[in-house]
């Protein structure tokens, strides 16, 4: 990872164990990662490996049993609550499977909410969604429902609203899952272009092997455990 | 946040018609039904409250309440005027009697006989005619009510309308003549029976001969004289019950409360229209926040803080709650309207508006909890699951 910058995120020996009503199952084992500004990581393996566990760690949406994960330097298990919805609410993006948009809103409307949490008034909120989905092309798709938006066109609107409030670290679970292989390839194309740059790191957590040539670099998980970190999916 | 709030809310048009439906049907239950057995309590007293000049009413200690005549003896009167502190006190004659219809059927009126002098005691508002047309011979005046409806002429033909009472018609009450010398209006009655006025002397004369007539002994205090001293004193002095016109309109509320089953049959109503409209607005609201437990848990992973989700829960309740409470108060005032000209009793003072808008508040309220608890519960991981 030459020329790139600080890490981002880095974890050490995180561990966490869920308790499925007496029985114990380890979804992380202790994971050492780092992620450099800058750059693109996927995290790939098979499903139940501890993925979306780890991205929901660095997120700061779960936390760990022990280990630290520290993102931009900042260890969130020792935030407190409010803290860290204020962190999470001005360094993070998401971007989901399901796309997760707000049914009734439209798409100018479900872009803007990162900004409206983050203290923004509603009619400069909205100015800037509009000129966050122009730049994903969907300019003239502003006032649509998610119902009237396709699959991809709904993905282009969710990478709208992960990057509108500017953050630093976007988290991505499975982006192009629900997508065929060229809506996919475009809305990677997408997130290498406008998501991601110098001051920027994204994870994503993906099975889609059609898409793994995008990554930077690609940390295979099995068992929840890192199996290994390589530059590119011949590695793997 | 408002914004996203009312929009998520709005979005599932079904869900919320559906919360709406439910708060209007509890408010309107909640609004309705006591409005009716308010207006149908109020007449229960609604003879006291006609009268508005005693301010004391004296009767024989066993009274329990305006329709329970104990009838006093007619020396009962002169013994009141004894007293000190008395202005005038004048007899008045409540009883019920039959009068026989044209078509030879009978309907059973309230008859009040009047002082013959002073005529106090008489109807609070004359449509047709004079009080003092009393003293003319054989003389009653009819409410309106009664003159149009359970008085009135048999229909010409069959299938017709019936001929109200006018003045100069005659009636036979208890086998004596009675011309119609005026038409009053009256607050309806508890029974809803036709109310005739005539003079003591009369009433006493159409009534069933008994030994003791006089209903009611009505009292004015002399200027300055205070009504609870002077009421006790009426006590002391004659041995009779004696109480000031709210006294005796709360002996008569409380009588019905206690003893008759309209506050329990009314209440019954209410509690369900209460437990109903809860149970649809509460179970529809939370199944609405369930259904958008997703779309919560990315505003939460997003960095919405609690206080905010819970702030659009609240906004929500406030809007359903207020938009079902506007509606069912709108339809039981409507309700009130187009009933307004018929026998149903029906009364809508601002106590009920207060008494339905908390009722709706503890609806929301319920609803807003039960969803509050869970979105606050709700882990923001959750939108990473498929």
């Amino acid at each position: 990872m030459d020329g790139l910058a600080k890490a981002a995120v880095s974890c050490k020996n995180v561990v966490k164990v869920y308790d499925t009503g007496g029985d114990k199952v380890v979804a992380l084992g202790g994971i050492d990662l780092e992620i450099c500004m800058g750059e693109l990581m996927m995290l790939v393996g098979p499903s139940g490996c501890g993925k979306t566990t780890l991205i929901s760690v660095i997120a700061g949406i779960l936390d760990q049993d022990s280990g630290s994960c520290e993102v931009f330097g900042k260890d969130l298990l020792h935030m407190r609550s409010s803290e860290k919805l204020k962190f999470r609410a001005k360094n993070i993006g998401f971007v989901f499977q399901a796309f997760n948009l707000l049914p009734s809103l439209n798409a100018v409307e479900n872009v803007s909410i990162p900004l409206i949490i983050n203290g923004v008034k509603r009619q400069t909120a909205e100015r800037q969604a509009a000129n966050v989905l122009e730049q994903v092309g969907l300019g003239t798709r502003g006032k649509s429902l998610p119902s009237q938006l396709s699959g991809g066109q709904q993905q282009r609107v969710a990478i709208a609203r992960a990057l509108v409030h500017d953050p630093r670290l976007i988290v991505c679970d499975e982006p192009t899952s629900a997508l065929d292989h060229e809506t996919g390839h475009n809305v990677m194309e997408l997130l290498r272009q406008v998501a991601l740059h110098r001051d920027r790191a994204l994870v994503i957590v993906t099975h889609d092997a059609r898409i793994f040539s995008f990554a930077d670099r690609i940390a295979q998980m099995d068992d929840g455990h890192i199996e290994k970190v390589v530059d590119s999916a011949e590695d793997l | 946040m408002n914004h996203i709030a009312l929009k998520m809310l709005m979005g599932d048009r079904g869900k919320y018609l559906g919360i709406i439906m439910g708060l209007t049907f509890a408010s309107l239950i909640m609004t309705q039904q006591p409005a009716i057995f308010v207006g149908l309590m109020m007449r229960t007293f609604s003879f006291i409250s006609d009268l508005g000049l005693p301010d004391i009413w004296v009767m024989d200690p066993k009274v329990q309440f305006v329709d329970d005549i104990k009838p006093l003896q007619d020396t009962k009167l002169y013994r009141v005027r004894g007293v000190a502190g008395v202005k005038w006190a004048m007899p008045l004659y409540k009883g019920l009697l039959k009068a026989r219809l044209e078509n030879g059927t009978f309907q059973t009126c309230n008859v009040i006989g009047l002082d013959d002098a002073t005529l106090i005691g008489g109807p609070p508002v004359m449509l047709v005619g004079k009080l003092k047309d009393l003293r003319r011979s054989d003389g009653v005046i009819v409410d309106i009510d009664g003159a149009t409806d359970k008085l009135a002429k048999p229909p010409m033909v069959p299938g017709g309308k019936p001929t109200p009472l006018k003045i100069g018609d005659t009636l036979e009450l208890n086998d004596n003549r009675a011309i119609v010398v005026g038409i009053a209006k009256t607050t309806k009655t508890f029974q809803s029976q036709p109310v005739i006025y005539t003079t003591y002397s009369r009433a006493v004369r159409y009534a069933p001969r008994e030994r003791k007539m006089l209903s009611f002994v009505l009292v004015k205090a002399m200027p300055g004289e205070d009504i609870p001293t002077l009421t006790r004193r009426i006590r002391k002095a004659t041995g009779l019950a004696a109480y000031s016109r709210k006294e005796f309109i709360d002996l008569t509320w409380n009588y019905f409360m206690k003893n008759t089953g309209i506050p329990i049959t009314f209440g019954t109503s209410v509690a369900l229209g209460f437990i109903v409209g809860a149970a649809i607005a509460g179970q529809t609201f939370y199944n609405f926040t369930l259904e958008n437990l997703r779309q919560f848990g990315v505003l939460k992973a997003m960095g919405a803080s609690n206080w905010t989700l819970l702030r659009m829960i609240l906004l929500q309740a406030i809007l359903v709650g207020s938009i079902g409470y506007g509606l069912g108060v709108g339809l039981t005032a409507l309700f009130g309207y187009a009933t307004r000209n018929t026998i149903l009793a029906f009364k809508f003072p601002w106590q009920l508006l207060a008494f339905g808008g908390a009722g709706v508040t503890l609806i929301c309220i319920f609803a807003a909890i039960i969803s509050i608890r869970k979105v606050i519960k709700l882990e923001p991981a959750i939108v990473f699951k498929g």
